[in-house]
């Protein structure tokens, strides 16, 4: 199934997407380091050389990509606020600009809530960002890694495909 | 204008649906805005106010010298806004891809005696 993105709010940003895998495997893969790290990856060329997470109320957590072109770095770090596995992971997110200029402010941070319900057989992954700040969406936005997300892209689809015919 | 800004407004004019099928009609040629308001069922000043968010956005021009002011699809924009949102829905689905892939070799990793010996014999 093709991610579904939405904007709930002028504040968040949802991504909707199922897996055909037990809920159980997919909590796993996102709360494991060994498995994170193995898939949150971002674009090519990129490599996640820190992923370390203490995944339990107030552990915190860190996550650093590297370029493998030019070596510069990035990243997120915070706390875990809510655990309860394997339906609900929240935990606020802290951007770490390392050597990348971006737009991203660093100093308001993101809550970021993984929720993951089961039926049958089929995992669907529902991700929800909440900015502090309208800005601070838009910086995220801007510097990408939350993306795209801003449309529901079956609409542009639709209407890009018809501009296209 | 910053190139985020200028998406913004992008977006911004994108987010509504009359204005989505108003794209859609200029894609298949220029038209006038009396030409516009017809299949809208607008009033000509309503399908005015959206022409000018969409011109604002650099989604679409006009052409002050022919007479009818005829109103045409800048494709350019659209591009822009469709690059940027496929990059980044590309890293998404990417990673999603990945994940995909190791869910798929977990579940097929707990040593089930049975489905290997179906696939030995």
């Amino acid at each position: 199934m093709p991610i579904e993105v939405t904007q709930p709010s002028d504040r968040e940003v949802r991504v909707v997407r199922t897996f055909k895998a037990p809920r159980q495997l997919v909590w796993d893969a996102h709360t494991k380091p060994d498995l994170v790290t193995k898939w949150m990856l971002g674009p090519p060329g990129w490599s996640m050389p820190v992923c370390d997470m203490d995944v339990r109320v107030g552990g915190k957590y860190r996550w650093t990509w590297k370029s493998q072109e030019d070596g510069k770095q990035f990243g997120f770090f915070g706390t875990f606020t809510e655990v309860n596995a394997p339906a609900k992971l929240v935990h606020d997110e802290y951007y770490d600009p390392g050597d990348i200029a971006s737009d991203m402010p660093t100093s308001e941070p993101a809550s970021v809530t993984l929720e993951l319900s089961e039926q049958s057989g089929v995992t669907t992954l529902i991700c929800t960002m909440k900015f502090a700040s309208k800005e601070a969406r838009d910086g995220a936005v801007s510097t990408g890694m939350t993306d795209g997300m801003e449309m529901g892209y079956a609409r542009l689809d639709d209407m890009f495909k018809k501009q296209a015919a | 204008m910053q190139s985020s800004e200028r998406l913004d407004l992008t977006f911004a004019a994108l987010a509504d649906p009359t204005r989505r099928a108003i794209l859609a009609r200029l894609a298949t040629g220029e038209a006038s805005v009396q030409e516009l308001s017809g299949p809208f069922e607008m009033s000509q000043p309503a399908i005015s106010k959206h022409l000018k968010v969409l011109e604002r956005a650099g989604l679409i021009s006009v052409d002050i010298d022919a007479q009818r002011r005829p109103r045409r699809l800048e494709p350019k924009r659209l591009e822009e806004a469709v690059d940027w949102i496929e990059r980044y829905r590309e890293i998404f689905e990417q990673n999603y891809q990945r994940l995909d892939a190791l869910l798929e070799e977990l579940q097929a990793k707990p040593a089930k005696p049975a489905k290997r010996k179906r696939k030995k014999s």
